[in-house]
């Protein structure tokens, strides 16, 4: 469990790294946290030549609240995200990731690049419609809506040589409540499946819209809107749900379970945005 | 202060070396060695038809790269089968490396040295062996269709088959017993496989001068090491040192010896004159050393209208995996120890153990006790549950009383011994578990259940240990046994017997152990026998160190030897504490000196006046210094005993299973450190919910491991333990000195049959196969 020679490069600014990146090309990879990245390195499972890491890069490492929602830079570890407070959904999300020694050091965008189909905070992007800032050497950066950014387990939007450099997470409208729900072996484990819920309810208190992010049952983050229809959430989810079996749970179990979640977390969801509205 | 410690909840000494990161691992060790790494099958079964290495003699750094050809004979050949018996007919081996034949994923193929472990595994990944892929036999009941072979020359797979039988005591079968009982149940249960899973892998490193071969070994045995690398590497025994430094784990798996490695490393450290270490990764300690507990029991029992067993009947599939290093100790301790506390009426067990496609199985924590308890407690609880009684109220009528002891079970235990319980009191730790559950009071309710396991446990397995004791001038006490330590806590149990035993201070006593430089006869540590073992030995070589104490002070007092005791390290008379001499200067007077470096030594030089000029400086019959050994050998095994109870809540949709209480009473005879002996149970227990509710082995239909990472292979984390409860119960044992019995696997061996008995009294649902997750309880539900 030892990688396979690579070369390190240690830009000190965005610039530098986006040329470096354009040169590595496919042969490139952006180390941020090196959560995920370190293991497939020592069980070479991936054999990039350059390893390009972005720690010095103190420019990505913020964190920005405004009225239009949160912008995460690609160095802003998930204990400082936490931390901040900025976002209900974010925070609630971020309990649920690993341990604090891998908040410590993991990266929000690092988990949004990796797109492991079973993470909490690529659903959070999906649910709340937000995107991520992709940028290349020698063009101006381009924003990619979440629903285009997971294209597939363990797989995004973002193409040999570019950089994720942020991501911006849409504040939530008035009257608007969230949840997360998820069954993990153990705790701080990948969810078996999981789901996280925001429901807005209009000025008389009903519920004008609700939509749900599905987790570990599909390729990508699963978007269920459910309109106003909020009480439909969990037949809604198992509906469009195609979870796969695995040593840690049956495609069946997790397709009874993404039902369950949906309705607690819809309910909770509910039940916070009612509170909001108080 | 009191130097009576025996008994005291003394603090780890060892822990704040090993908390602040001063241990000494086997990694730690050796920074300028070669590195090896190992190119390993990543088939379960395949012939090798050509390995090409020329690939990796690029790689810069690379010292050399061995197959089986380059290995002498007494090499290559297969490794040694440790421990024979009449039944294992087919036992087989492998050989370090692959000759032909590859029989399960991560067998060893390619040794590769280069200078550090990043080139060696460079090399290792341009090294191409072409392999013919056989059809694996993958599961269980598979192999013991025996349509596939493992091993070409072992028809059906079998390697062993073993029957046990005692009749009832009016002479009746077990199968007569059943027949004429009324009530009679058959119903089968499953344990899969997990493994010892020590946080530090295995690890070798060796150093060779040119005469002498030192080796390093992550072993729970170094002793039996040195022999084998030895008789391998042909070198005279007196020329081999082994050492175990600190050892982050063993669990079982660390009992086996020789490994390839262990004998692979040195052979090639005197190859190449240059110092190599290989250090065991994550991924190769899954697929490459050893697992445990996989078993299939058919149990048929026949029984009367208050539960008591009249006769037993159990059948069992062995999973061996592609080989049998370790004989057959896993499924014959299953078959003697599934009896547990109780009086049985006629008892036949049979065992047949195949070969897979798969890891070898050697002995694990518990070492085939928890699957044989997972029997014997099942078949209480559905006696139980058949005749509409109380779990506890089954368990009672079936308890051996007191007054039984010893009490013959008529069975042939692991040590070749007749299994015979030297002491207990099973009605009485019922009564404590019941009380400290609080069974009777218990409130059920839709989703939460309480649930109860109990065992007995063969501890202090033969054939000997050893000790050595010495007082040097400065008063300390140095004690070394050749057993081998690995988180235990010996350099702390074992000084508070030699600071009993001696009368000194425990801050002057200091421990040794595994360092064949320091003791060279032992067996090993397994089978909860250290503290009975090394610590009997030790108290054995304290008496002889202190008796000579007391004859050198009583001349340099002119006292009776018989009228000294010691106390806090000073020799004196009883009652007249005045009249003193420091064991510091007793151990000068005990070695007659020609020559002084200090004040001190100067005291026993020939022209200080001390001794007789009529009689020999040594008189005949003793020797120099203060020192002593000791050797404990018992008759037979002692036996330990435990009863666990649990309540478990269940989620009536998600099916997550939560432990909200784990209770334990716990006697191993009279405790050398309460708090040591805790510390045991709590890891113990947390071992043991692993095994119950998360960790498992999962191979596929090509014998491939799906999940060999400590992302896949669920070890459980500290959030998934509850706090455990316990009491301790003293029954000395009668059969050695300190009357003490072993501790260290009781914590693992019921647990599984704790939940299963929790899970059901939530669910109403037969638990018959563990472990048991959320989304095999799902499943269960919906088939109920």
């Amino acid at each position: 469990m030892k990688p396979p020679p690579f070369v390190h490069h240690a830009p000190r600014d965005v610039g530098e790294t986006l040329e470096i990146l354009a040169e590595a090309g496919p042969r490139g990879k952006v180390l941020a946290g090196g959560q995920s990245l370190i293991p497939m390195l020592n069980m070479r499972l991936a054999a990039p030549e350059h390893v390009i890491d972005i720690n010095r890069l103190t420019e990505l490492d913020t964190v920005e609240a405004g009225p239009g929602g949160v912008t995460v830079g690609a160095l802003a570890r998930h204990a400082r995200v936490a931390r901040a407070g900025v976002h209900p959904l974010l925070g609630q999300a971020l309990r649920l990731v690993a341990h604090p020694v891998i908040r410590n050091r993991g990266t929000v965008v690092g988990s949004l690049a990796h797109a492991d189909p079973a993470a909490e905070l690529p659903a959070v992007l999906a649910v709340l419609g937000g995107s991520v800032r992709v940028a290349r050497a020698g063009a101006a950066p381009r924003d990619v809506p979440a629903a285009e950014f997971f294209t597939g387990p363990m797989e995004s939007a973002l193409r040999p040589g570019e950089l994720a450099v942020s991501a911006h997470f849409p504040a939530l409208p008035p009257r608007t409540g969230t949840a997360f729900a998820e069954v993990s072996r153990r705790h701080g484990d990948y969810a078996l499946a999981g789901v996280c819920a925001v429901v807005t309810l209009d000025g008389d208190l009903r519920v004008a819209s609700a939509r749900l992010a599905c987790i570990g049952v599909g390729p990508v983050p699963l978007v269920v809107d459910l309109g106003a229809d909020w009480k439909s959430a969990a037949d809604a989810a198992r509906e469009r749900a195609e979870p796969d079996g695995d040593v840690h749970a049956s495609a069946a179990y997790r397709l009874h379970l993404v039902g369950v979640l949906a309705r607690k977390a819809a309910e909770r969801a509910e039940r916070t945005a009612r509170e909001a509205a108080a | 202060m009191s130097t009576r410690l025996f008994g005291e909840p003394m603090p780890r000494r060892e822990d704040p070396r090993l908390l602040t990161g001063q241990g000494r691992y086997l990694d730690d060790l050796g920074p300028g060695a070669l590195a090896a790494a190992f190119v390993r099958s990543p088939h379960a079964h395949a012939r090798i038809r050509d390995i090409d290495v020329s690939g990796a003699l690029d790689v810069d750094g690379l010292v050399a790269v061995y197959t089986w050809e380059d290995l002498p004979e007494r090499i290559g050949r297969p490794l040694p089968l440790l421990i024979p018996h009449p039944a294992l007919t087919h036992g087989r081996t492998a050989r370090p490396l692959a000759r032909d034949v590859v029989r399960h994923v991560g067998e060893p193929v390619v040794m590769v040295v280069a200078e550090d472990r990043y080139l060696a595994e460079d090399a290792c990944a341009l090294i191409e062996v072409d392999y013919e892929v056989l059809e694996p036999v993958a599961g269980l009941e598979e192999a013991a269709r025996g349509d596939r072979l493992v091993h070409a020359d072992v028809p059906g797979n079998v390697g062993a088959h073993l029957v046990q039988e005692v009749p009832s005591a009016g002479g009746r079968s077990a199968a007569d017993a059943i027949a004429a009982a009324p009530h009679t149940l058959s119903f089968r249960l499953d344990i899969e496989r997990s493994a010892s899973m020590p946080l530090e892998g295995r690890g070798v490193y060796a150093r060779w001068d040119g005469a002498d071969l030192r080796v390093y070994s992550s072993t729970q045995t170094s002793t039996s090491v040195r022999m084998a690398i030895a008789a391998a590497l042909e070198l005279p025994l007196p020329h081999v040192e082994v050492i175990a430094p600190d050892v982050g784990g063993g669990f079982g798996v660390k009992i086996v010896h020789p490994w390839p490695e262990e004998l692979l490393v040195p052979w090639a450290a005197m190859l190449l004159g240059r110092e190599v270490k290989w250090a065991e990764d994550r991924r190769e300690h899954f697929v490459a050393a050893a697992h445990e507990r996989g078993q299939v029991h058919r149990v048929r029992v026949g029984f009367d209208d208050e539960g008591r067993v009249l006769g037993l009947d159990v059948s069992i599939l062995h999973d061996h995996g592609a080989y049998t290093p370790y004989g057959i100790i896993v499924p014959i301790v299953t078959s003697t120890q599934l009896l547990g506390p109780y009086r049985i009426g006629a008892y036949r067990v049979e065992f047949t153990a195949v070969y897979t496609n798969t890891v070898q199985v050697t002995p694990y924590r518990g070492a085939g006790r928890p699957q044989g308890v997972f029997c014997m407690e099942r078949t209480m609880d559905k006696i139980a549950r058949h005749l509409g009684k109380d779990r506890t109220e089954v368990r009672a009528a079936n308890l051996i009383r007191p007054e039984e002891f010893p009490y013959d079970q008529g069975l042939t235990f692991q040590d070749g011994r007749p299994l015979v319980y030297d002491s207990g009191d099973y009605p009485e730790m019922l009564r404590m578990i019941k009380e400290l559950i609080g069974w009777d009071s218990f409130e059920r309710a839709p989703g939460r259940g309480i649930g109860i396991g109990c065992y007995v446990e063969g501890t202090g397995v033969g054939p000997y240990e050893g000790g050595h004791v010495q007082i040097t001038s400065d008063g300390r006490v140095h004690v070394s046994t050749g057993l081998t330590s690995q988180g235990q806590g010996h350099e702390t149990a074992f000084a508070q017997i030699a600071a009993t035993e001696l009368g000194v201070p425990v801050e002057r006593v200091s421990v040794v152990t595994g360092d064949t430089r320091r003791f060279g006869y032992a067996v090993g540590t397994f089978a909860s026998r250290a503290a009975v073992m090394s610590g009997n030995a030790i108290a054995l070589a304290c008496a002889e160190v202190r008796a000579k104490a007391l004859r050198v002070a009583a001349a340099a007092l002119e006292a009776d030897p018989a009228d000294l005791t010691v106390t806090d390290g000073l020799v004196h008379v009883v009652g007249a504490p005045s009249a003193s001499i420091p064991l510091a200067t007793v151990a000068v007077l005990a070695n007659p000196l020609r020559y002084a470096f200090d004040e001190e030594t100067a005291r026993a030089t020939q022209f200080a006046g001390a001794a007789s000029p009529d009689r020999p400086p040594v008189e005949p019959g003793e020797e120099p210094g203060l020192e002593g050994r000791g050797y404990y050998s018992p008759i037979r095994s002692t036996f330990a005993a435990g009863m666990h109870a649990a309540v478990v809540e269940t989620d009536p949709e998600t099916a997550e299973i939560k432990v909200v209480r784990y209770a334990v009473v716990h006697d191993c005879g009279r405790l050398i450190n309460p708090m040591i002996v805790e510390g045991q149970i709590h890891g113990g227990v947390a071992q043991g919910i692993g095994g119950a509710l998360y960790e498992r082995m999962a191979y596929d239909g090509d014998g491939q491991l799906l999940n060999a990472s400590f992302m896949d292979f669920l070890m459980p984390y500290a959030t998934e333990i509850p706090p455990i409860e316990t009491g301790h119960l003293e029954t000395p044992s009668p059969l050695n000195p300190l009357g003490i019995k072993g501790a260290g696997e009781a914590g693992v061996i019921p647990v599984s049959a704790v939940i299963a008995s929790a899970v059901e009294d939530a669910e109403g649902i037969s638990i018959d196969r563990m472990p048991l997750s959320p989304s095999d309880l799902f499943h269960l539900r919906e088939g109920a």
